[in-house]
């Protein structure tokens, strides 16, 4: 096993929402080249306690990669150098003894910080809530193997289906943009069956929501593609843009009809 | 205390249908008058949440991340269970329930598992209908594969995010409620308190963990679906944030918690790494499927490269004890046996806690390509954490707590003992008995939030009259003031130690006394080490900040505090239950190494009764009745 | 309709078809340029032709080009505007990871380009001495070696080519992912047709600057 190393931490510290924010410098000593960033944090943590200061705020929970709690920008990118790796996966043999890492908050007008690294996310639970699910009520349902879905057709919707909502593909866009996020839902419903008779409509009012929150426009930089812990391609983007030009130009006025209930 | 467990009465099989139609309705009128609460969105919470608010229930539920789609179901890996039989190799509702009630070691209810494999085929039904990506094969239909304990294929799985996908189902329902108006989200909320007005459950207490507000929430039930207590352990492969604080205040309260010393210890971990580390992670069971479990035969070659140890001197102990199942022997016993081999001195790696997973028969007989195809996903995130590559090198692994069966007391409705108060998914109790089968978690959470609750809370409710309070109320009162009290003792204490020391003290106890093995020796010592880290807890302990505004440190504290008490209810089960079973293992009650059963005196389930802080608990017993499956030992050998 | 423009999505549509008006454009008005190399004969005939027997037809053109720079440029206009308000905050530090410098300048190049064809236009079309004294109208041939002449003009014109450049290998690119028409690729990121498309117009715009400078047009 390697020895222990020193990193320099110059980290975004911020009392609350609308407090003014400012970078404050740590130094993390003995880190083990074995433990995981967010592990070495605990430690620079556990000694700021015991010093009586405030400890740096950030979100986490799982530590295996897969609940979207954690993030941050290491060094100016989105869940720091390694590729497909979320922060709580990220582990300190990626630095060298003596670094200097640069921690920011995900930075976005409609990711607010709460305090330090730890922000407002959401938004993303509005996007979903505008359109991201298939209206089925509990109980209702054909039987499972009812309804064949291509393999191919399948495998592509769970490609979309495994975005994590962290947040990352916001953070590392240069327009601030959600496109990836919202098109990854909008491809994962729209490439199965069961997803089609909301699709379009789906896709304009995701679309509509995304807009409201206050996220950026897509100008396809690719950033966000690079930036996903789990890889999701821009081509969803792709999809959500044409679901949304067919679902206007097709969109047909609600009617209500009275009496019918 | 009176435990009934409302199990209806006739043929097993006839059980929840007779239970649906005696059951009684709520008017759909009157339904939207109706307020309840459910704590946590995880599987079971947030398909309960969103199916009760589906039925025209006013529902608020409650999550202290920042999002109901974080929920620690979402890392479940492996599958969902669910008796289908498309695969026609002989599988049905029966040999569900029987691998169930046997995989449990023979200490569940009968009737709930029954019922949990009727539903299993609803659940799979609807969440395809909820867009779940599910495997599928060539000609569109599910896919499925096969996993241990079960001689059949009845695992439906996604990738090897099942947990995942099946959590975004249950979480789109809910976010869909939440915009028409149905559920009222309250996401950063932690539940530090019940409340009861004469004995009834009638609301929660919460902390606004961003800005520190105490608030009570007043609703007509009270669901808890907050998960297990695995992370007692501290090193567990739960989330940072799995805590048992909402289901400890409500046994504070009046609820019984059932079983608390079943624990699931599951075998195929990374191991421990250095001091500092937070987390264990899991790597799927199916590795087991091509590795080889060994250890060396002498002690002296532990250090050796494991390439350099010969293949007469390498000790592949699974396949040496248990030569029909070898290394698919099931969690409990695998687990056991690696802490043998490492408690005798051959363990591998930092600090002796490891044994080797080799992959290098498989890939010189499959090919690397063919191992890549079943196995790339998991190799690579070994690799990400470890830095080794199990193509060239023996991966390490390391048992590690994962999953708790015991939890609150609940009848065959999913009540506790407290009217009113529904605990669902692994929160309670009910349905593993001593030892849970794979893929079988997701399907009880989903079966409790979907299919059972809905149903029951509402014959709850009609059966009920309410009457009608507000937070002003005196109970309500009391409990806002006893959590600010208590968050203000905890901010003021100014000792010297951070709440995470405390936790891997606590952890440490637990782990070697009340983890894999325990025995009356270890944990009568656990019983007396508790107390003195708990007093020092309360007179050591430092917090700093203030309770006004996002303090994780607070957050963890409070945690912490019911994990020092709930830890010694856990040791004092285990003490109390002379027998192995599942995953209890005493290691006094043992025929050469395999768990020995008493059925005679231990076929009940163990319901601990709150009686005050100053006062033992008191034990209460459910007695255990198999009419449908013949209680036997379970033999792998 | 006004939805569909109010929406992040649908400016980007506009966006992304006024410029395929505008790749169709630039791709025949180079080829019509190249015709210079063909002798002052053939491309003042050619000038005459748009300019006074197909009068109407160019008039068409010209007012389906203006519209499409105006709604070019003023979705690009707003849809920036909201970008830099979806980030009040910038980082301290952001390193680009994979996204091109071209895709990086399209704001400022497209500034650059605007400036460029107003001048273009002023120059060539409109007359304005103060650019070009000697323009003579009707004598399209010799109003270009005129200009071409002074090195200053063949540089910004080489300047104004580049930005073009790299506008359109975005640009080209990004349009079919905008309108949902591209296929999906195993390496989305990578772009082959739009970079043939850009060095071909570009290249060819440029000999014309280039073979006045080097004596070839005389």
């Amino acid at each position: 096993m390697s020895g222990t190393m020193n990193i320099k931490l110059k980290v975004w510290r911020q009392a609350g929402p609308k407090a003014p924010g400012k970078f404050e410098e740590y130094t993390a000593t003995e880190v083990s080249p074995e433990s995981s960033f967010l592990e070495m944090l605990d430690v620079v943590n556990e000694k700021l306690v015991l010093e009586g200061k405030d400890p740096i705020a950030f979100d986490h929970d799982c530590r295996e990669g897969i609940c979207g709690m954690c993030g941050m920008m290491i060094n100016g990118v989105a869940h720091g150098p390694s590729k497909l790796t979320t922060t709580c996966q990220l582990h300190m043999r990626s630095f060298k003894d003596g670094d200097s890492i640069t921690l920011e908050p995900w930075r976005a007008k409609a990711f607010p910080v709460i305090r330090d690294l730890v922000v407002d996310r959401s938004p993303l639970d509005r996007i979903i809530q505008a359109g991201g699910f298939i209206s089925v009520a509990t109980g209702s349902p054909q039987d499972a193997n009812a309804l064949p879905i291509s393999k191919m057709d399948a495998d592509e919707a769970m490609d979309a289906a495994a975005c994590i909502g962290c947040g990352a593909c916001v953070a590392a866009c240069p327009n601030a943009s959600v496109s990836l996020f919202t098109a990854a839902k909008i491809s994962h419903l729209g490439l199965l069956p069961q997803g089609q008779p909301e699709r379009y409509r789906r896709a304009l009012s995701m679309v509509a929501q995304m807009d409201l929150e206050g996220f950026g426009g897509c100008t396809l930089f690719g950033e966000c593609m690079a930036a996903c812990p789990k890889g999701i391609s821009i081509d969803f983007i792709k999809r959500m843009n044409g679901d949304y030009i067919w679902g206007a130009i097709t969109e047909k006025p609600e009617k209500v009809t009275l009496g019918s209930g | 205390m009176k435990l009934d467990s409302r199990i209806p009465s006739g043929p097993i099989a006839e059980k929840w249908d007779k239970h649906r139609f005696e059951m009684k309705l709520v008017n759909p009128a009157n339904k939207r008058k109706y307020h309840v609460i459910v704590v946590g969105s995880g599987l079971a919470g947030a398909s309960a949440a969103a199916s009760m608010s589906e039925l025209g229930y006013n529902v608020s539920c409650f999550a202290f991340q920042d999002s109901p789609r974080r929920a620690h179901s979402i890392a479940a890996q492996g599958g969902i269970n669910g008796a289908k039989n498309y695969r026609n190799d002989g599988d049905s509702i029966q040999r569900l329930f029987y691998d169930t009630v046997k995989g449990g070691d023979f200490r569940a209810r009968e009737a709930n598992v029954y019922r949990l494999a009727q539903v299993s085929v609803d659940i799979i039904d609807q969440c395809v209908a909820q867009g779940v990506p599910f495997a599928r094969e060539y000609g569109g239909l599910l896919a499925n594969r096969s996993f241990g304990g079960a001689q059949v294929s009845r695992t439906f799985y996604a990738r090897g995010q099942t947990g995942q996908q099946l959590l975004l189902g249950a979480y789109q329902a809910l976010e869909k409620e939440i915009a028409r108006g149905g559920v009222k989200m309250y996401n950063r909320h932690e539940m530090l308190e019940l409340v009861t007005i004469n004995g009834v459950a009638r609301g929660i207490v919460t902390r606004d963990l961003i800005t520190g507000k105490v608030e009570a929430h007043v609703a007509d039930a009270v669901v808890l679906g907050t998960g297990g207590y695995g992370n007692v352990f501290y090193l567990s492969t739960n989330a940072q944030g799995c805590n048992a604080t909402a289901i400890y205040r409500a046994y504070k309260k009046g609820a019984a918690f059932a079983n608390p010393c079943y624990t699931q210890i599951h075998p195929t971990c990374i191991p421990v790494a250095g001091e500092h580390q937070s987390k264990l992670t899991l790597m799927s069971e199916s590795l087991r499927n091509d590795g080889r479990v060994w250890v060396p035969k002498k002690r002296e070659d532990v250090g050796r490269k494991p390439s350099e140890i010969p293949e007469e001197d390498r000790d592949y102990f699974l396949e040496r004890k248990y030569p029909s199942y070898g290394n698919l022997a099931p969690r409990d016993i695998s687990s056991r046996a690696a802490k043998e081999a490492c408690d005798d001195g051959r363990g591998v790696g930092p600090g002796g806690r490891g044994v080797y997973l080799d992959f290098a028969d498989s890939i010189k007989r499959l090919g690397a390509r063919e191992i890549a195809e079943r196995y790339g996903n998991l190799f690579e995130m070994y690799q990400r954490i470890t830095d080794e590559n199990p193509y060239e090198v023996p991966m390490r692994i390391y048992p590690a707590s994962h999953y708790t069966m015991g939890g609150l007391w609940v009848d065959y409705n999913l009540m506790s003992t407290i009217p009113g108060l529904h605990v669902i998914g692994e929160a309670n109790f009910s349905d593993h008995g001593a030892n849970r089968l794979g893929a079988s978690a997701l399907m009880q959470g989903l079966a409790d939030g979907y299919f059972v609750l809905p149903y029951t809370i509402g014959h709850y409710l009609a059966s009920n009259q309410f009457e009608k309070v507000t937070t002003d109320h005196p109970e309500f009162r009391a409990a806002v003031e006893a959590v600010e009290q208590r968050t203000a003792r905890l901010l003021g204490i100014n000792g010297k130690r951070t709440a995470d020391s405390f936790h891997r003290a606590l952890g440490r106890i637990m782990w070697e006394q009340c983890g894999m093995a325990r025995n009356e020796t270890g944990l009568k010592q656990a019983l007396r080490e508790i107390p003195a880290v708990r007093e020092e807890f309360w007179q050591n302990l430092t917090v700093p900040g203030t309770g006004d505004s996002l303090n994780q440190q607070l957050e963890k504290a409070g945690r912490v505090a019911d994990f020092l008490e709930f830890g010694e209810l856990m040791c004092l089960d285990a003490l109390h239950r002379e027998e192995s079973c599942g995953g209890h293992f005493r290691e006094e009650y043992q025929d050469a190494g395999e768990a020995k059963r008493n059925d005679d005196a231990f076929c009940y389930v163990a319901a601990w009764e709150y009686t005050g802080d100053t006062s033992a608990p008191v034990l209460n017993k459910e007695p255990l009745a198999f009419e449908n499956v013949h209680l036997a030992t379970r033999s792998y050998k | 309709m006004l939805k569909f423009w109010d929406s992040s999505v649908g400016k980007k549509v506009v966006m992304g078809l006024t410029g395929l008006i505008l790749v169709g454009f630039v791709i025949g008005h180079m080829a019509g340029n190249l015709q210079i190399f063909l002798g002052m004969e053939r491309y003042n005939a050619y000038a005459k032709l748009l300019q006074e027997d197909l009068i109407e037809v160019t008039w068409a053109v010209r007012v389906v080009l203006f519209v499409s720079v105006v709604l070019h440029a003023l979705s690009a206009w707003q849809l920036t505007r909201r970008s830099w308000a979806a980030r009040p905050v910038e980082y301290d530090m952001r390193e680009a990871q994979v996204s091109t410098y071209a895709s990086r300048t399209m704001r400022w190049g497209g500034v650059f380009l605007f400036v460029f064809i107003v001048l273009h236009i002023g120059q060539f079309t409109l007359g304005w001495k103060w650019l070009l004294p000697e323009f003579a109208r009707g004598a399209a041939y010799g109003n270009v070696v005129l200009a071409f002449e002074r090195p200053l003009w063949v540089a910004f014109y080489l300047v104004a080519m580049f930005f073009l450049l790299l506008h359109l290998f975005h640009g080209t690119w990004a349009v079919l992912r905008t309108l949902g028409l591209a296929r999906n690729a195993a390496e989305p990121l990578q772009r082959r047709v739009p970079l043939i498309i850009a060095i071909v117009v570009t290249v060819g715009f440029s000999l014309v600057p280039l073979g006045v400078a080097l004596g070839i047009v005389r």
